[in-house]
């Protein structure tokens, strides 16, 4: 994928700056800001309660922020006339009638924005639901209603796109049609803003991430710098005279531990290993460079910031 | 505000366009008319209203006709019983079971936005807040208003025509187009009312409770009249102005409503309402 796209600069801005939103007492969002720039799939990460929905309705002009300002392409969106045409939005795919078909509720929100009726049928088509179409969404799925969702936000075919937990509920074969989806809008130039609270879904299509915790910033980087924040990289090595191994690579200055099957060096790169390997004429048998995961760099950084996390049970229930 | 639109725009067809009321309107009525509920609510609404009031034109034309046959008794009719044809077509329990229906109708034009969560999809699509709002109010007044004038319509048609040979009036006759006019706008009214209601409370129970208490239970309480400012509260009450408008109120009392008083009560309540739906719906999140 072409990073920073060519109509990079072109496209619209989503700019936040010093954004708070106090609950009474709870403080939602504390002085936030980042920058989510067009040409690419920006995820937006978080555990849950983090303040990502407080963020986007707020971005969105849903909720007014207690402080701080956030712009879409340098304007508050909530100041704007008709709002289809600059920003397609899906927070909660529960937000629709129940009662109403998916044609009829896409149809009167195309309408309020003077949309053709035309554009309805191309959407339902785009998301696989024209088949449903005439059928009421109180019995949709929710894999449906995100589809229906997504369809919403594509009416207008907006230069910006804005998703809160899309992939909630879709089925395998849906998640890979939104991930190649999500690619596509941003290969066109496009700003695409998605949240998750699991790394493992952005892992395949974002390649910038903002990563907050309880309202706070906590990363805002391209998903190579943050893969390399993992902490347990290392090499798995196992060979026969291991012990030998062990204390050449210790005197070469690296960290190994000694495990039942294999060694895990930390410090040193295999390449390095592998020469000295040779030099003291060990014979390996793996040789296996181990990166952290994404979600364990997550979960590192999240850790302080996680509001309902499980406690193992000690007599007495955490609640 | 459409200068910043991507090159996407030609691909798919979808031109920029001006931001019109009229496509306000348009959403509005898509979305009134895609609820069954608005069938059922509106249909059975306006069935039993002019069913009550035809049901009584018909039984008082049985009585009468009865009475008619029957030798007088000597004594002659006393006038303050007279029997009044026009009232049949305004029975109290038949406009207020229609002003119920109505103001429902309206609650649920607006709270079922905030219940469903349907209105973070209406306002992140339409930002400005007042046109979806005032949209709202213009969709549902004028339907109401077409269902106030057929029910109205058809009320004072029916039962004027049943007791035609026992002083029915026609619309010409004195007061009658102003009470048919007062009934018919009885119902926009009410849903008016309903989406201020609707639109302050949010909650479906809630908001008929509301709709109840405002509509009916509050005239009832205020009817006394030792206090002069309790009975202008009552006064003041769009049941009560509806009651001078159609001459079917109680009796004329120590402070009696006047044609115009009960016309300005219609207007301020209409009025009222209207901007208080608009400030509830702008002011807070949603």
């Amino acid at each position: 994928m072409p990073g920073g796209a060519p109509l990079g600069d072109l496209g619209p801005v989503i700019e936040v700056r010093e954004l708070s939103k106090r609950y009474g007492t709870t403080t939602a969002v504390r002085a936030l800001s980042f920058t989510v720039r067009p040409g690419h799939v920006t995820g937006f990460l978080g555990p849950n309660g983090a303040g990502k929905t407080t963020t986007l309705r707020m971005l969105l002009g849903l909720n007014t922020p207690t402080a701080g300002t956030a712009t879409i392409d340098g304007r508050d969106f909530g100041a704007v006339d008709r709002g289809l045409r600059h920003v397609g939005a899906l927070l909660d795919a529960q937000d629709v009638h129940g009662g109403r078909t998916a044609r009829a509720h896409l149809s009167a929100v195309a309408a309020s924005n003077g949309i053709p009726r035309g554009r309805v049928r191309d959407v339902l088509d785009e998301v696989g639901l024209a088949d449903v179409a005439g059928r009421r969404i109180g019995g949709f799925s929710l894999g449906m209603k995100q589809r229906l969702g997504i369809a919403g936000a594509l009416l207008g075919d907006p230069p910006v796109l804005i998703f809160d937990e899309p992939l909630n509920g879709l089925d395998p074969e849906g998640v890979q049609w939104l991930r190649a989806l999500l690619r596509r809008l941003a290969a066109e130039g496009r700003t695409v803003f998605v949240s998750s609270h699991q790394m493992s879904e952005m892992e395949l299509c974002a390649e910038q991430l903002i990563v907050i915790g309880r309202g706070e910033l906590i990363a805002a980087e391209s998903l190579t710098e943050f893969a390399a924040r993992g902490t347990r990289q290392g090499v798995r090595v196992r060979a026969r005279a291991a012990e030998r191994l062990a204390r050449a690579l210790r005197a070469e200055g690296a960290e190994v531990l000694s495990g039942e099957e294999a060694l895990t060096v930390t410090g040193m790169d295999a390449e390095r290993i592998g020469d000295l390997a040779l030099l003291y004429e060990v014979a390996l048998a793996e040789l296996t460079p181990l990166t952290a995961s994404l979600e364990q760099a997550f979960m590192e950084l999240t850790a302080d910031s996680v509001d309902y996390a499980t406690t193992p049970r000690t007599g007495e229930e955490t609640r | 505000m459409t200068t910043t639109l991507p090159a996407a725009t030609a691909r798919t067809g979808v031109v920029a366009a001006p931001a019109r009321f009229r496509h306000l309107l348009a959403a509005e009525w898509i979305k009134f008319w895609s609820l069954r509920s608005t069938y059922w609510v509106l249909g059975v609404g306006a069935l039993t209203v002019v069913g009550i009031n035809a049901n009584s034109a018909r039984s008082n034309a049985d009585r009468l006709s009865e009475q008619a046959a029957q030798p007088p008794d000597g004594l002659g009719p006393d006038p303050a019983f007279a029997f009044d044809a026009m009232h049949t077509a305004f029975l109290d329990p038949a406009w207020q079971i229609l002003m119920i229906v109505a103001c429902s109708v309206g609650a649920i034009a607006v709270f079922g936005e905030y219940t469903s969560g349907l209105v973070r999809t209406t306002f992140t699509a339409v930002p400005d807040r007042r046109g979806v709002i005032l949209a709202k109010v213009a969709v549902v007044g004028a339907v109401t208003t077409a269902v106030g004038v057929v029910v109205a319509g058809a009320s004072f048609g029916l039962t004027q025509a049943w007791l035609r040979d026992h002083g029915g009036v026609s619309i010409a006759d004195s007061g009658a187009l102003r009470a048919v006019a007062a009934s018919a706008l009885l119902a926009p009214l009410s849903a008016l009312i309903g989406m201020a209601i609707g639109a302050v409370v949010r909650h479906a129970a809630g908001s008929i409770v509301g709709a109840i208490v405002t509509l009916l239970l509050l005239p009832a309480l205020f009817q006394g009249e030792t206090y002069r400012w309790v009975a202008e509260i009552g006064n003041a009450m769009p049941l009560s102005a509806w009651e001078a408008l159609t001459g079917t109120h109680w009796g004329p009392g120590k402070y009696p409503v006047s044609v115009t008083e009960a016309w300005v009560v219609f207007g301020a309540w209409a009025l009222g309402a209207a901007l208080t739906a608009v400030e509830a719906v702008r002011r807070r999140d949603v």
